[in-house]
C-alpha cells in the first residue's frame, strides 16, 4: 500500500487530541464533531487496512518503520498480521461507538474527548507495534489517562476505583517491564545483537530456565490486564466507575492488551515456558470462567453484572491461549473480537438506561421492555452473544476455544465449558428483572434509544450477528496470524486426548 | 432438490425478517407473509417428500464454513453447513411445515387483537426456520446451531406476554433447563469432533462403525443423549415443558407438535447410529423414556388445568418415543412422533379455542362446552380418542408399534409399564373430556365457536389424526406397497405386522380407562373429592408433580444464588482485603517514613555523622582483626 495507512490509523486521533486543544472552553459541540471526524476516519482508515489485507500471504503487512533509538534497537516499526488486524479494526469500532455514546456531555466535553482520543492512539500503537519497547509505551499511553477519566467524570467510589484500576495495572506494567528488560539482556547476550524487534527476538531460541523465568514474568504482568484470577478485582471496580464510553473501552479494548501481549510476546517467545506454566494458567482461567460467573449471579448493580461478565469472558481467551493449539489461540483472539464488541455494547445499554433513569441497581427496574423497547431487543442480543449462542460470533470464537482447549486439558475445559449454564442464568436473570414483568408507571417518563444513541447500537449488534452467521473470513484472518505461533508448539507434543 | 430444500428452510427466515423490518406496522400483512412463506414451504416439503420416497440414495450438498487448520496431532476445526435430505428429514420437513403452516392460520384467529401482533408471526417464522436448519441439518454442529436457535425462539415465544411475571419465569426456566441439556450435548460432538475429525453424520456413521463398545464412545453418546432429554423433556429435565404453556396456546400446539420437543426425538434418530453402538446407552434411554412416560401420565391424572393435562399427556408420550428409540426401533419412535405432531397439535388447539371462548384454563369451571362449540368438542374428541389408541385412529398404530418393539426387545418390564400408560392416558383425556365438553355447565361462561380460521385447522388436523396411521397398516401395504419404514429409511417396505396380542390387550385397557373415566366424571360411582381427600397425600405429590419443580427452585436458591453470594463474598472481603492491604501497607510505610524527612538540617547531619561513624567501624574491624575475617 502506498500511503502510510498503519501510521495514518495510529496518528488520527492524536491529531484529534491536539485540535482539541485549540477549542475555545464554551463551545460545546466542536469538541464531539471533531472527536467524531477522528474516529469516523480511522475507522474508515481501519475498514480500508482490514479489507486489503492478504490472508492468503498472511504474515506482517502494511510494515513500515523509521529509526528511533538505533544504539538501542528502539525503532517506531508498525505492522500488522492477521492476529492484530481484526484488533485493529476492533478499536477503531469501539472508539467510533463511544464517541456517539457520549455525545451529550456536558461537562468538560473537550478534555474527555483529548483523553479518549489518546487513549485510542495508545491501543492502536500495541497492537500494530513492531518493536517490544514500542508496544509498552503505547500500552502506558492507553492506561493511564483513564486515571483522570474515572476520577474525573465517573459514579459512584469513583476515587477508589481509579486508584484500584492504576495501581493494578501500572503494578502489572512494571513486571512487565521487567520482564521486557530481561528478554532484552538475555537475547543480546545470546545472540550478540541487542535489539527490541519483536520478530527478531521472537526467532531466538532461549533457554528453558530462562523461558520459565521469562513467561512467568510476563504471565503475572499481562495476566494483571487481562485479568486473571486472583489479580481481577479491579475490573468490576473500575469499570462500575467509570463514564459509559470509558467502560466500553475498557472492556472493549483495554482488556485485550494482556492476552494480545500474551500472544505475541509471551508464548510466541517462549513457547517452553509457555507450556511449562500453561496448567497454571488453565487453571486460573477456569477459576475466571466459573467461579466469576458466580460472584456476577450475585450481583445487584447491572454495571457490576456485566463488568465481572467481562472477567468470566475473558477466561476463555486465557484458557484458549494457555492450550497452545491453533484452534484454542484462534478461538482466543476471535473472542477478543467478540467480547470487545459485545462489552461494549453491554456498556453502551446500561449507561443509556443509567443515563435516563439514574440508577442501576437492578431490583429498582421491572418491565422496561414496556417503556423502551429497542433497547430490551439490543439487551436481548447481547445477552443471546453473552451466553454463546449461535448465530452470535461471540459462540465461534468460544467453541473453537472449548474444541481446542479440551484436547489439552480435558478436566478443566468440562469444567470452564459449565459457565455457560451459569451466564445464561444471571444474564437471562437480569433480561427478566430489567425489562419484563408489568408497565412500571415509575419509568413512563423513560424514553427509548433513538437518533444518534442507535449508531452505537446497530453497529455493535449488526456485527456480532453479521460475524456470527459468516465467521469464515475472519477466522481465516486470525488464523493465519496463529498458525505460525501454534507451529512452535508442534514439537513440544502437547495434550492430545483420544 | 436440494435447493428446493433450501428455499424451504430459507422462506421462514425471508418472512422473519420482512416482518421485522418491514411490515411490523402492518399486521394483516405480516401475518400473510408468514402464512404465505411457511405455507410455500410447506408445499415444497411434500415435493421434495414425494421426490424423496421414489429416490434410493440421500441428496446432500454442504459448503465450507469455518476451517482452521490442524497442526500436529492436535485438530484444527473444521465446520460445514449443509443440507441433507433423505426420508427422515423430509418426512420432518412435511411434519414441520404442515402444523407450522395450520397453526399460523389458526394464529390469525387466535391472536386477534394482540398489540404485538406483527411479532408473534415473526417469532413464529423464527421458530420455523430454526426448526428446518436442525431438520436439514448433514453434521451435528449444525444441528446444535438449529437446536439452540430452536430453545431461543421457544423463549421469545413462552415469554411472548412479557409484562406477565408467570411468562417470564416460565420463559427463562425453559432456557435455563435447556442449557444444562445443551452442556452435555455440546460438550459431547466437541469430543466427537475431537475423536473422529468431523461432524458430518455420513462420514461419522463410517468411522462409529469401526470402533464399537469403546469407552470413550460410551461417554460421548451419554453426552449427547444429555441432549434429548432437555429438549424432549425427559426426566430430571422435563420441568421446563409444563410451564411452558404460559406462552399463547398455539405455539404449545407447535411446540408440543413439531418443532422443539420433536428435535430431541429427531436427533436421536439421525444420530441413531452412535447410540447404537453403546448398548448401555441405548437401555438407559430406553428405561428414562418408559420412567418419563409413567411419570408424567400419573401427574396428569389430577391436574385440572386443561393445558397442564396436555402438557404432561405431552411428556408421557415423548418417553414412549425416546423408550421405542432406547429399545432399538427407531421406526416406532418417528412413527409415533408423526402422529403424536398431528393429534397433539390438534388438541392443543382445541383447547386454544375453549380457552379463548372461555377465558379460563380451569376445566372445572368449564362442562357443557359441545352444544356451543360443537366443532371443537368433536375434533378434540376424535384428537383423544387417537392419543388413547383406539383402532383405527393414528395412535392405535403407533403405540402398539412401540408396546411389540418393547415386548419383543425382551424389556417385558417396559411393555408393562407401556401398558399402564396406556390405561392412564385413556383415562386423563377421557376425565378432561367429560368434565370440560360435557356434564353440566359449571361457570357462567359464554362460549361460542371459533371461527372458521380456527376451526378449519381443527378439522385439516382431525382427519389426519384419523388416517395418519394408517400409513403403517397392512392395508396401506397392499394397497400402495409403501410401509412407515420407507418414509424413514432408504430400503423396502416390509409388512407392517400387527402383533393381535399386543394390540388387543392395549386396546382392552385403552377403552377401560375411559370406561373408567366415563364410571367416574359422569356416572359419578366414586366421590372424587372424597377420594382425594382419603389419599391426600398421594393426591398431592401428584398434583405437586412430584415437588422436583419446588425442589430444583430450592436448589437454585439455596445452591447456586448460595454460592455465588460466598464467592463474591470471598472477591470482597478476601481478595480485596490482600491487595488494598497491601496499598495500605505501602501507604502507611510511606507515612512512617516521610516522618525522618524532617527539613531539618541539623538532624540530617546527625544521621549522615551515624552513619558515617557505622561505616568507618564496619569497614575497619577486618583490620582490627574484630568478627569479620
Amino acid at each position: 500500500m502506498g500511503f502510510h495507512i498503519l501510521f495514518l490509523i495510529m496518528l488520527v486521533p492524536i491529531i484529534g487530541a491536539l485540535l482539541l486543544l485549540f477549542v475555545p472552553a464554551n463551545n460545546s459541540k466542536a469538541p464531539r464533531l471533531i472527536a467524531a471526524t477522528a474516529a469516523s476516519v480511522a475507522l474508515v482508515l481501519s475498514l480500508v487496512a482490514f479489507f486489503n489485507y492478504n490472508t492468503q500471504t498472511g504474515g506482517m503487512q502494511f510494515v513500515e518503520g523509521y529509526s528511533w533509538v538505533p544504539s538501542y534497537g528502539i525503532n517506531f516499526t508498525l505492522g500488522v498480521d492477521g492476529l492484530s488486524m481484526p484488533l485493529v479494526l476492533l478499536t477503531s469500532i469501539i472508539i467510533f461507538s463511544g464517541v456517539f455514546v457520549t455525545w451529550k456531555l456536558e461537562n468538560r466535553a473537550k478534555e474527555f474527548f483529548f483523553y479518549m482520543l489518546v487513549i485510542a492512539s495508545g491501543v492502536f500503537g500495541v497492537f500494530m507495534s513492531g518493536n517490544l519497547l514500542l508496544l509498552f509505551l503505547f500500552m502506558e499511553m492507553a492506561v493511564i489517562p483513564k486515571f483522570i477519566l474515572i476520577n474525573i467524570w465517573g459514579s459512584k467510589n469513583k476515587e477508589y476505583a481509579a486508584m484500584k484500576y492504576t495501581l493494578y495495572l501500572l503494578a502489572g506494567s512494571s513486571l512487565a517491564l521487567v520482564g521486557i528488560m530481561a528478554i532484552y539482556a538475555y537475547a543480546g547476550s545470546v545472540s550478540g545483537v541487542y535489539t527490541l524487534d519483536i520478530a527478531k527476538l521472537a526467532a531466538i531460541k532461549y533457554d528453558a530456565s530462562f523461558q520459565k523465568f521469562g513467561f512467568f514474568i510476563l504471565m503475572l504482568g499481562l495476566g494483571v490486564m487481562v485479568p486473571m484470577f486472583p489479580f481481577h478485582r479491579w475490573t468490576p471496580d473500575g469499570h462500575s466507575a467509570a463514564p459509559t464510553a470509558i467502560s466500553m473501552m475498557l472492556a472493549g479494548v483495554i482488556m485485550k492488551l494482556g492476552g494480545y501481549a500474551l500472544i505475541r510476546v509471551g508464548i510466541n517467545f517462549f513457547p517452553e515456558g509457555a507450556v511449562f506454566w500453561g496448567p497454571v494458567i488453565a487453571l486460573l482461567a477456569t477459576i475466571n470462567a466459573v467461579y466469576v460467573a458466580f460472584v456476577a449471579m450475585a450481583q445487584k448493580d447491572l454495571k457490576f453484572v456485566v463488568a465481572n461478565s467481562s472477567v468470566s469472558h475473558m477466561g476463555y481467551v486465557l484458557f484458549g491461549i494457555a492450550s497452545f493449539n491453533a484452534a484454542s489461540i484462534s478461538g482466543a483472539a476471535a473472542q477478543m473480537f467478540a467480547h470487545g464488541i459485545m462489552a461494549a455494547l453491554f456498556f453502551a445499554l446500561v449507561g443509556l438506561i443509567y443515563e435516563k433513569s439514574h440508577t442501576r441497581i437492578i431490583s429498582d427496574f421491572g418491565g422496561l421492555a414496556h417503556q423502551m423497547p429497542r433497547v430490551a431487543a439490543a439487551f436481548m442480543l447481547t445477552t443471546l452473544a453473552s451466553l454463546g449462542l449461535p448465530g452470535m460470533f461471540n459462540f465461534i470464537a468460544e467453541f473453537s476455544v472449548f474444541i481446542g482447549s479440551i484436547q489439552v486439558y480435558p478436566v478443566l475445559a468440562v469444567i470452564s465449558i459449565f459457565a455457560i449454564v451459569i451466564t445464561a442464568i444471571y444474564v437471562l436473570r437480569v433480561m427478566q428483572q430489567v425489562f419484563f414483568g408489568p408497565r412500571n408507571a415509575k419509568w413512563d417518563h423513560l424514553e427509548d434509544a433513538k437518533g444518534v444513541e442507535m449508531i452505537p447500537i446497530v453497529l455493535l449488534g449488526g456485527i456480532l450477528i453479521v460475524l456470527g452467521i459468516l465467521p469464515g473470513s475472519i477466522i481465516n484472518m486470525i488464523s493465519s496470524g496463529i498458525v505460525p505461533i501454534a507451529q512452535k508448539f508442534i514439537s513440544l507434543s502437547i495434550g492430545g486426548l483420544f | 432438490m436440494a435447493e428446493n430444500a433450501l428455499l424451504i428452510t430459507l422462506l421462514p427466515l425471508l418472512s422473519f425478517i420482512v416482518i421485522g423490518f418491514i411490515t411490523k406496522k402492518a399486521k394483516m400483512v405480516s401475518a400473510m407473509v408468514a402464512l404465505a412463506s411457511i405455507g410455500a414451504s410447506a408445499i415444497l416439503s411434500i415435493i421434495v417428500f414425494i421426490k424423496t420416497l421414489g429416490d434410493k440414495t440421500p441428496k446432500e450438498f454442504s459448503i465450507e464454513w469455518l476451517n482452521i487448520p490442524s497442526l500436529g496431532s492436535l485438530k484444527g476445526l473444521h465446520i460445514e453447513m449443509g443440507i441433507l435430505i433423505d426420508p427422515l428429514s423430509s418426512l420432518m420437513l412435511v411434519i414441520v411445515t404442515f402444523v407450522a403452516t395450520l397453526v399460523v392460520l389458526y394464529s390469525l384467529g387466535y391472536m386477534k387483537g394482540d398489540e404485538s401482533f406483527s411479532r408473534y408471526f415473526a417469532y413464529l417464522s423464527l421458530f420455523t426456520f430454526s426448526m428446518l436448519i436442525l431438520v436439514v441439518a448433514n453434521n451435528y454442529f449444525q444441528m446444535f446451531v438449529g437446536w439452540e436457535l430452536v430453545g431461543l425462539c421457544s423463549y421469545l415465544l413462552i415469554g411472548f406476554w412479557f409484562h406477565k411475571p408467570s411468562a417470564g419465569d416460565a420463559s427463562k426456566k425453559a432456557f435455563i433447563t435447556n442449557r444444562w441439556a445443551d452442556f452435555g450435548f455440546m460438550t459431547g460432538i466437541i469430543l466427537l469432533f475431537v475423536k473422529f475429525g468431523t461432524f458430518n453424520f455420513g462420514e461419522l456413521a463410517k468411522l462409529i462403525s469401526g470402533s464399537h463398545g469403546a469407552a470413550f464412545l460410551t461417554l460421548i453418546a451419554a453426552l449427547i443423549l444429555v441432549g434429548p432429554v432437555g429438549k424432549s423433556a425427559q426426566f430430571p429435565l422435563h420441568v421446563w415443558l409444563p410451564d411452558a404453556m404460559e406462552g399463547p396456546t398455539p405455539v404449545s400446539a407447535l411446540m408440543h407438535a413439531a418443532t422443539m420437543v420433536a428435535a430431541g426425538v429427531y436427533l436421536i434418530a439421525r444420530g441413531f447410529i452412535l447410540f447404537e453402538s453403546v448398548p448401555a446407552v441405548l437401555a438407559a434411554m430406553a428405561y428414562i423414556g418408559g420412567f418419563t412416560a409413567i411419570f408424567a401420565a400419573s401427574i396428569a391424572l389430577v391436574q385440572d388445568d386443561i393445558k397442564k393435562i396436555l402438557a404432561f399427556s405431552t411428556l408421557s408420550q415423548l418417553g414412549y418415543m425416546v423408550m421405542a428409540m432406547g429399545v432399538g426401533n427407531i421406526t416406532a419412535g418417528m412413527f409415533h412422533l408423526t402422529t403424536h405432531a398431528f393429534f397433539k397439535a390438534l388438541l392443543f388447539l382445541g383447547a386454544g379455542s375453549v380457552i379463548h371462548a372461555v377465558h379460563s384454563q380451569n376445566i372445572f369451571e368449564m362442562g357443557d362446552i359441545k352444544s356451543k362449540m360443537p366443532i371443537t368438542t368433536w375434533t378434540f374428541v376424535i384428537g383423544a380418542l387417537a392419543l388413547a389408541g383406539i383402532f383405527p385412529l393414528a395412535g392405535f398404530w403407533s403405540k402398539d408399534e412401540i408396546l411389540s418393539a418393547a415386548l419383543s426387545s425382551g424389556h417385558v418390564g417396559l411393555y408393562v409399564i407401556g401398558i399402564l400408560v396406556a390405561f392412564m392416558t385413556a383415562f386423563y383425556m377421557f376425565r378432561l373430556i367429560f368434565v370440560t365438553f360435557f356434564g353440566k355447565k359449571r361457570s357462567n361462561h359464554h362460549a361460542h365457536e371459533s371461527g372458521w380460521v380456527m376451526t378449519l385447522p381443527l378439522i385439516i388436523l382431525a382427519i389426519l389424526a384419523i388416517f395418519v396411521g394408517l400409513t403403517n397398516s397392512p392395508w396401506f401395504y397392499n394397497t400402495f406397497g409403501q410401509s412407515f419404514g420407507t418414509f424413514i429409511f432408504f430400503e423396502e417396505a416390509e409388512v407392517p405386522h400387527v402383533n393381535m396380542a399386543v394390540a388387543g390387550l392395549s386396546t382392552i385397557v385403552a377403552l377401560g380407562g375411559i370406561f373408567t373415566a366415563w364410571l367416574i366424571y359422569i356416572k359419578k360411582a366414586v366421590n372424587t373429592e372424597a377420594l382425594a381427600k382419603k389419599y391426600n397425600g398421594v393426591y398431592n405429590l401428584l398434583y405437586n408433580k412430584f415437588y422436583i419443580d419446588n425442589f430444583y427452585l430450592w436448589a437454585f436458591d439455596n445452591v447456586m444464588m448460595a454460592v455465588g453470594k460466598i464467592f463474591d463474598l470471598i472477591d470482597h472481603k478476601v481478595i480485596d482485603g490482600v491487595f488494598d492491604g497491601f496499598a495500605r501497607l505501602l501507604g502507611i510505610t510511606g507515612k512512617k517514613a516521610r516522618v525522618t524527612n524532617t527539613g531539618n538540617l541539623q538532624g540530617y547531619a546527625l544521621v549522615m555523622f551515624a552513619a558515617v561513624v557505622i561505616i568507618v567501624i564496619v569497614m575497619s574491624t577486618p583490620l582490627l582483626g574484630g568478627v569479620l575475617k
